[in-house]
């Protein structure tokens, strides 16, 4: 399949070697902890997803077998409680963003052509943290101390005199710590498309992923707070006795539902974005040609990005706010469908004139249309106040997002991870596995929630640990459970396959697919250092265009090579002219301890150990303080007027 | 860590002409992003504040609250909103390696931010008087607001002192070299101005 | 199923439900069509009143274009598969981006600035509410259960409520603890309980029967059992039941049944509970005055029959685990007057 060959070596060996010298790491326990190799990074950001979807899953299993009979006794409703809640809030913070972080820590800098992210320190910290912070809050689970009040814990259930506990307090830590994370990521993500870009790499040549990357990480940059801030008043209401959602107290328990979904629903967004982006990236190489419509898909990129923003009030269609605000917010969320509809008729057209490879990265892809397009149709219905008013939370709902989360963003994933893991593992996949999870995963995934529209309907609440038995309730609900134990077998295949490939795969050559973009240009799995020689881009698919492949082969200039030390390239932020060699931070274990520290910090938040949590703080900037300290340099480098 | 292989490479020969600033660079590019998010979550919380007041309904601050007195607040403002000039003063002074300028500056900063919050202490001891953080929703915004504010001079304060000290260290600013008090810089005009913001909301807007 | 059957003229013959039922199954494969007649259920697509019939032919309105759109896009992605999979199908490279705008914005903004339109003019009918003088119910939301009132009245009732068939009656909505919401779906779509705050709603059946209403905000341990039932009969059923609301409670009539009012009025029950007319002024649970002619017991955890009675009582927790009535130390001896006397309570 392989249409280029390997890359031709434009360095010379002892370029190589040096590179080798400066970006290889000896395999190690302290290299382990210390690392800032963004492939490792993301690597690990997958895995830990990974492992965070397979307790969430479990999750929805267990409830989806107390639901699958009326009345049923496996569950009590305090455990049940805990189960959706953890679900809810683990799918959407602990595995669907991490995950599409994960391939944007992968993909981006080799997509881009640079050796690293622009922090990779930050990088790794931010690494740590997601780690943390995901078991910092699955660990309350075993203890019967797991959050119990839904993924968006409204007040004032949340508050203490209705939930005492631990409960909200590890949701309201937990996310913050977390956040932390995300906006560490989210502006490294940022810095590294802006700064070191490929040369050549102009705005209007950079790949799809990395815009639908960049506009999602914005996207965290300012929703992000608003959630931050909601869960800070929430840990004062319930630890220090402020008032903030006390109606008592002239508070209001509807500004919780506010800034919830000034940050949630963008947040949707956040995690269905660089899906899509991923489908832009795996399409040229199964239709054999770039997406139709560049500019227009950019241009849906962005206003997705900016009307995320005006759309919050839809999930509060409920409440009883003012019909004129209910007739604002529903135009907006009606228009949002617009920029959707461009992408999903972009990548039809794309397939219509292509020649179909129809291998499974290109299976997943169709099953994302029909499903997302399913699932998008139901949001769009939502947007009208009166029939949202009639289905909001019944299992309606439930239906909608997981059409859109899963046809959205879990089958892109599960294209990318099969497009992407001969570059990620060196390994090729076994197709005949592949095809098989694929269809037990697309058929699971509509046997489960297709019939949660209809007892929806059938005015089914959701969040309900049992229910009495009703027509249309008990047998459709039986279907929904068995369903998920198919789409359950399909992803046990999914993981067997990607065990197998890993164990036992066929090598993989650079380019099994004859991919677009940069990354097939490189090794699979690509060296440390990603490219021997930095590509200089000359259009939008660098690796099938004549021109930015030589630039990578024989007669390669030196400034491209940098051997001397751990140097990528700076780039101009628009169109990508060359800036200057700037000199990459080495493998340390600061991030690991900052990471440590806010651990503890959080801890003791949550068990009131207020000491220790100040000394975490004091342990927390001594750390940034050596971290980021000047190095010293003699007073002429510096340029001191003495 | 990352200093031991920079000092290698930063004084090859290629490193002078080399890593001469040319653009942005990526730090600016971190601190400006996340001071916006940082920006988003003060806009967030003087939201928050109106959405409360308006929500309320009756007179405002609620309960026997007194209107906020403006007199030790202005003084506030005029000590920290000039802050801001000793800063671009000694940043201005590095970019022409002029370190004696950097130091002054950043000390005469570090006592008008200290000040500050010296000030902001007093204010506080006045306030609790009358209202605590358990008061009521507004008790828990003022102090909620300012105290957040607070902790980010003290942040701003934190980073300026930390500058300060590695610059008298000896060599590790010139007029090369300046990338962390630029970005220092930034976030420090970031506290100042919304302290602005703060000023208008909690004291100035219910007098409107 | 603790609906009342026996009041539910809703349910229909089982031969025609199954006739119903099984012909759009075969004809839609999806069993989409089963939507409109999922028998006794609560079900949205089966209105009895013009607040949830409304929405209910916005939706058939909304499906029919999904089909539609669905049908398009189905069709492109067919045609790819079919045709450009041959391995000697030609790459065009062309740029169809006239295509792209017309199919993927120019068609759905007409689609949508149409129902936006109808949309609109379904939320204003939904928001208009009944006469200034219409009878109105106040409904105040407990975890987990309903407390119902009629305004001006004395006496209440939980978990039920009863409207006059034909008229709009409001429903004026207040929380005394956390959020919760009320939804009948096949009258009327969903008002939120605000905490601090009153809501309003309104219910008109244009059939009598009886319609399962259910708590539809997630309000915690048995947020799953918070139903109630909504009544709508004759206007001069509907007038009986406001003057009973307002009545003192049956007198018990047998000496089993005054046994079992002592045994409520002096034990621990009375903390809790108000019968009207008796000593029993407890204001922490529902008020008890017609409980034996509720139809369940627990906001719809178990029907309302003698042995669910007994059990309630002797522990209600592990009927509806997690609810705030903890058991009761009742003597076994004093059990079944309890249990006469309150199913007399009518
Ligand atoms: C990946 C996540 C994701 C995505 C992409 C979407 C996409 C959309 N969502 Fe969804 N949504 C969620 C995740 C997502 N949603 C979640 C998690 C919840 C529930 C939270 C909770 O309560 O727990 C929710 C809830 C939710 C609600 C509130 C429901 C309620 O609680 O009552 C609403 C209301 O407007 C809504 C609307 C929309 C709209 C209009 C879109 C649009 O963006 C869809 C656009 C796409 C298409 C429309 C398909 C492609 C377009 C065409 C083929 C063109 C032709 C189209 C037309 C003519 C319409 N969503
Ligand atoms: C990305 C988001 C996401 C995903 C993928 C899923 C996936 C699933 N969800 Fe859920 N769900 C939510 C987000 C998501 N969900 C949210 C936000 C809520 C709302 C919560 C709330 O109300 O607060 C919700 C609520 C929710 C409910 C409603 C609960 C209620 O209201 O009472 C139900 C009920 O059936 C359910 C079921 C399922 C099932 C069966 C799956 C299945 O698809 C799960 C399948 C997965 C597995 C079985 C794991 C097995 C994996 C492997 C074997 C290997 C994988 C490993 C690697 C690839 C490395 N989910
Ligand atoms: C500490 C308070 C408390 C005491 C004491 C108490 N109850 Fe209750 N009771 C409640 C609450 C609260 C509910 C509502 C539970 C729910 O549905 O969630 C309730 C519900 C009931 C119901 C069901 C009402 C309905 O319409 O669903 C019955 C019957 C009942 N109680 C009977 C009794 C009897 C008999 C006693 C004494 C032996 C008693 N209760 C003592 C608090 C109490
Ligand atoms: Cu009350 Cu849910
Ligand atoms: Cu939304």
């Amino acid at each position: 399949m392989s249409t280029t060959a390997a890359p031709a070596p434009g360095a010379s060996r002892q370029d190589l070697t040096l590179l080798e010298e400066h970006w290889g790491e000896r395999p190690s326990l302290r290299s382990w902890f210390s690392t800032v190799d963004h492939k490792r990074i993301g690597r690990r950001y997958l895995v830990t997803a990974g492992l965070f979807f397979f307790l969430a899953g479990v999750s929805a299993l267990t409830m989806r077998t107390q639901l699958a009979r009326p009345e049923s006794r496996l569950l009590s409703p305090q455990e049940y409680n805990q189960l959706f809640t953890m679900h809810g809030t683990a799918m959407i913070f602990l595995f669907a963003t991490p995950m599409l972080f994960g391939f944007g820590n992968f993909l981006v800098p080799l997509m881009i052509g640079s050796r690293d992210m622009a922090f990779p320190k930050l990088n790794a910290f931010g690494y740590w943290v997601f780690l943390l912070a995901g078991l910092f809050m699955w660990v309350s689970l075993p203890f019967g101390a797991a959050p119990n009040a839904g993924w968006f814990a409204y007040v004032p259930l949340t508050e203490r005199v209705n939930t005492p506990g631990l409960h909200l307090d590890v949701y309201s830590l937990g996310l913050l710590f977390l956040g932390i994370a995300t906006t560490a990521a989210s502006i490294n993500f940022i810095v590294t498309a802006l700064k070191l870009r490929a040369p050549g790499m102009s705005l209007n040549r950079v790949p799809l992923f990395v815009w639908a990357i960049v506009a999602t990480a914005f996207m965290v940059i300012f929703a992000l707070p608003a959630l931050n801030l909601d869960n800070a008043m929430l840990f004062l209401d319930r630890r220090f006795g402020t008032h903030f959602f006390d109606p008592g107290a002239a508070g209001n328990v509807l500004l919780w539902q506010h800034l919830f979904w000034i940050f949630g629903h963008p947040d949707v967004y956040i995690i269905v974005m660089p899906a899509l982006g991923i489908v832009s990236a795996v399409l040229p190489a199964f239709t054999r040609r770039g997406v139709v419509g560049y500019p227009l898909i950019v241009l849906a990129i962005v206003t997705i990005a900016i009307i995320s923003f005006g759309v919050w009030v839809h999930h509060m269609f409920a409440t009883g706010l003012p019909r004129l605000s209910y007739s604002f917010f529903s135009a907006a969320s009606s228009i949002i469908t617009i920029p959707s509809g461009i992408q999903i008729f972009a990548w039809l057209a794309t397939m219509a004139l292509g020649r179909l490879v129809l291998k499974v990265p290109l299976l997943y892809l169709i099953g994302f249309i029909v499903t997302f397009v399913l699932g998008g149709f139901t949001g769009a219905m939502f947007a009208l106040t009166a029939f949202d008013q009639q289905v909001t939370d019944s299992y309606f709902v439930v239906a909608h997002f997981h059409y859109v989360l899963i046809g959205g963003a879990v089958f892109p994933m599960l294209a990318g991870i099969y497009y992407w893991l001969p570059k990620i593992t060196g390994r090729m996949y076994h197709e005949g596995l592949g095809r098989w999870a694929f269809w037990l995963v697309f058929a699971g995934m509509h046997v489960t929630f297709f019939p949660m529209h209809l007892y929806g309907l059938f005015g089914m609440p959701r969040r309900v640990y049992t229910y009495r038995s009703e027509p249309g309730w008990d047998a459709w609900n039986l279907v929904s459970t068995i369903g998920s134990y198919l789409l359950a077998i399909g992803l046990l295949l999914v993981l067997i396959g990607v065990v197998h490939a890993i164990r036992r795969g066929r090598p993989a050559p650079p380019d099994p697919w004859g991919g677009d973009s940069l990354e097939w240009s490189t090794e699979s799995p690509p060296k440390p250092y990603n490219f021997p020689v930095l590509p200089e881009v000359h259009s939008l698919h660098p690796t099938w265009d004549e021109p930015s492949r030589e630039s990578m082969g024989a007669g390669a200039t030196e400034d491209r090579i940098l051997a001397e030390g751990r140097r990528t390239l700076f780039t101009s932020e628009l169109d990508g002219r060359r800036e200057r060699v700037v000199e990459m931070p080495e493998a340390s274990l600061q991030p690991l301890v900052l990471a440590l520290a806010l651990l503890v910090f959080f801890t003791t938040m949550l068990f009131a150990w207020y000491p220790v949590a100040i000394a975490a703080v004091v342990v927390v900037a001594a750390t940034i303080g050596v971290w980021l300290w000047p190095p010293r340099r003699p007073e002429r480098e510096l340029g001191v007027s003495t | 860590m990352s200093t031991r292989g920079g000092i290698a490479a930063a004084t090859g020969t290629e490193a002078l002409t080399t890593e001469l600033p040319v653009g942005r660079s990526t730090g600016w590019w971190g601190m400006v992003m996340f001071v916006a998010t940082e920006a988003t979550l003060f806009a967030c919380l003087l939201g928050s504040y109106f959405y409360l007041r308006f929500q309320h309904g009756g007179s405002w601050p609620p309960g026997d609250i007194s209107k906020p007195k403006l007199l030790v607040p202005l003084v506030m403002t005029g000590v920290l909103l000039p802050s801001s000039l000793p800063v671009v003063w000694a940043e201005h002074g590095i970019r022409k390696g002029q370190r004696w300028r950097l130091r002054a500056g950043l000390a005469a900063t570090l006592v008008m931010g200290a000040t500050f919050l010296i000030l902001q202490a007093s204010e506080y001891a006045d306030k609790l008087r009358e209202f605590t953080i358990t008061t009521n929703a507004y008790g828990s915004l003022f102090f909620v607001i300012t105290g957040f504010h607070g902790l980010h001079v003290l942040v701003g304060l934190t980073m300026i002192s930390w500058l300060l000290a590695a610059s008298l260290r000896g060599g590790s600013f010139g007029a090369h070299r300046h990338d962390r008090v630029r970005n220092a810089a930034i976030y420090w005009h970031f506290v100042d101005v919304v302290w602005a913001a703060i000023l208008f909301t909690i004291y100035l807007s219910p007098r409107l | 199923m603790p609906v009342d059957t026996r009041r539910d003229v809703t349910t229909r013959s089982r031969s025609e439900l199954w006739r119903r039922r099984l012909l759009p199954v075969v004809l839609l494969g999806g069993g989409l069509a089963l939507a409109g007649c999922s028998g006794g259920a609560p079900s949205a697509l089966n209105p009895a009143g013009s607040g949830a019939g409304r929405v209910a032919n916005l939706w058939w309105l909304l499906f029919w274009i999904s089909i539609a759109v669905f049908v398009e896009v189905m069709a492109v992605l067919a045609w790819a598969l079919l045709f450009r999979r041959r391995r000697d199908a030609r790459v065009r490279h062309g740029q169809p981006l006239r295509f792209v705008t017309i199919a993927g914005a120019g068609i759905p903004l007409v689609i949508l600035v149409t129902v936006y339109a109808i949309g609109l003019r379904d939320l204003a009918a939904l928001g208009d509410g009944p006469d200034p003088g219409a009878p109105t119910i106040e409904v105040t939301g407990h975890k987990w259960w309903w407390e119902v009132r009629v305004q001006g009245g004395a006496g209440a009732t939980a978990n039920e409520l009863h409207i006059p068939v034909g008229e709009k009656v409001r429903v004026r909505l207040r929380t005394a603890d956390v959020l919760h919401s009320f939804w009948v779906p096949q009258l009327m779509p969903k008002t939120d309980l605000i905490a601090g705050e009153v809501r309003e709603t309104w219910l008109h059946a244009d059939r009598a029967g009886s319609y399962r209403g259910q708590c539809a905000e997630y309000c915690g341990t048995q947020h799953a059992h918070m139903a109630f039932l909504v009544v709508a009969e004759p206007r001069q059923d509907f007038d009986a039941w406001v003057a009973r609301l307002a009545a003192p409670a049956a007198a018990p009539q047998t000496d089993a049944q005054r046994r079992g009012q002592a045994a409520f009025v002096q034990g621990s029950c009375a903390g809790c509970h108000t019968i009207r007319g008796t000593g029993a002024n407890g204001r922490i649970g529902p008020d008890l005055s017609d409980v034996g002619s509720r139809w369940s017991i627990g906001a719809g955890a178990v029907p309302n029959d003698g042995g669910h009675l007994g059990g309630w009582i002797a522990n209600p927790q592990t009927v509806k685990p997690g609810n705030y009535m903890p058991p009761q130390p009742v003597d076994p001896g004093q059990l079944p007057d309890l249990i006469a006397y309150l199913r007399s309570l009518k």
